[in-house]
């Protein structure tokens, strides 16, 4: 839902990123985007071709690299994988995870000119 | 190719991280109030306000779509409150809520309630600068909510159940609706509440004052 915004900040980084750099036109845009971060990626590719329609970024390839959830679970001593918030421990099966990774939003690379 | 490592969120964060500061500097307590619509929020802080508004100065940032209906049942109060519409937005964010804390002024050692737009989703995301997000729950939704939309019950700290007087009349398992809680987020705290009645409202106010302290001894 907030998809929108997310992607009005990606044009915000690109905007000050090619002042910084000198570059006038991005071709490629890859992000990091976490299994917990509630980022719908159909959404995301769907706003992020309107947001950056007459910008540098105009038909820009977005690419989306998921990032997977870890946690640590406190019973086990250890860092385990989850899909969900709410998932308990697939070892033990307790909820006493504290979650390390997984909300990334992040724009990792681009192809500029 | 450029190499860029920079969070998606990072302005929203800048934003956020000043105003925390701003109001660090002020000895001011925010919380940022989340929930769905008609979990009660509004009358929560009216009768908070109420109920302490002889020992505590209160302000209050009422996030909206449209309307400015809660910031005029808060000015009732007496307390000072500012509305903000967000227009199409779905939540406030760093930027709004900044221009906010300019225009509203709040006072020294004052807490600031910023009553976020009614949504469970995408205010989970934005950080605002507050010292805590407060999710209130009604007992007339399911006690399954915490696992609907488990971004936001993680993020806050405090899970306000409300509407406790109306458990007689409905099927809601309040220890369930914890346990939920508590499974997207062990160290959340829960307290049970009825801003209609004022049942419980005595432990929020604990909390208040408790989180009020921290604080000041921060300063």
């Amino acid at each position: 839902m907030h998809e929108m915004s997310l992607c009005e900040g990606i044009l915000q980084v690109l905007e000050n990123s090619a002042e910084a750099q000198g570059f006038q036109r991005v071709k490629s845009v890859w992000l990091e985007i976490g299994q917990l971060a509630g980022v719908e990626q159909s959404a995301l590719e769907f706003s992020f071709d309107v947001v950056t329609r007459g910008t540098l970024a105009e038909n820009a390839a977005l690419n989306i690299i998921n990032i997977p959830a870890d946690a640590w679970c406190l019973p086990c001593a250890k860092a385990v994988e989850i899909h969900q918030r709410f998932d308990p421990c697939p070892d033990c099966g307790s909820h006493q995870l504290q979650v390390q990774g997984g909300d990334e939003m992040r724009i990792k690379e681009l192809e500029v000119e | 190719m450029v190499q860029i490592e920079q969070d998606i969120l990072s302005k929203n964060n800048q934003y956020a991280s000043a105003n925390r500061q701003w109001l660090a500097q002020r000895g001011i307590l925010a919380l940022n109030l989340v929930s769905s619509p008609g979990s009660g929020k509004t009358t929560l802080l009216t009768r908070t306000i109420n109920d302490l508004k002889d020992s505590q100065t209160m302000t209050v940032i009422e996030g909206d779509q449209q309307t400015v209906n809660d910031a005029e049942r808060i000015r009732a109060t007496g307390a000072r409150a500012l509305q903000i519409n967000t227009g199409k937005g779905c939540h406030l964010d760093g930027h709004m809520v900044g221009h906010a804390l300019e225009k509203l002024q709040p006072e020294n050692d004052s807490i600031l309630f910023i009553e976020n737009v009614g949504n469970l989703v995408c205010p989970a995301s934005f950080d605002l600068g507050e010292a805590h997000k407060v999710a209130i729950l009604s007992v007339t939704e399911g006690e399954d909510k915490p696992l609907k939309y488990p971004d936001m019950f993680h993020a806050a700290d405090l899970m306000l159940l409300n509407k406790i007087d109306l458990l007689p009349y409905l099927n809601f398992d309040v220890e369930a609706c914890i346990a939920n809680a508590r499974r997207v987020n062990p160290k959340i705290r829960v307290l049970q509440v009825s801003a209609t009645t004022g049942e419980g409202m005595d432990t929020w106010y604990s909390w208040l004052a408790a989180t009020r302290q921290l604080v000041g001894l921060g300063q």
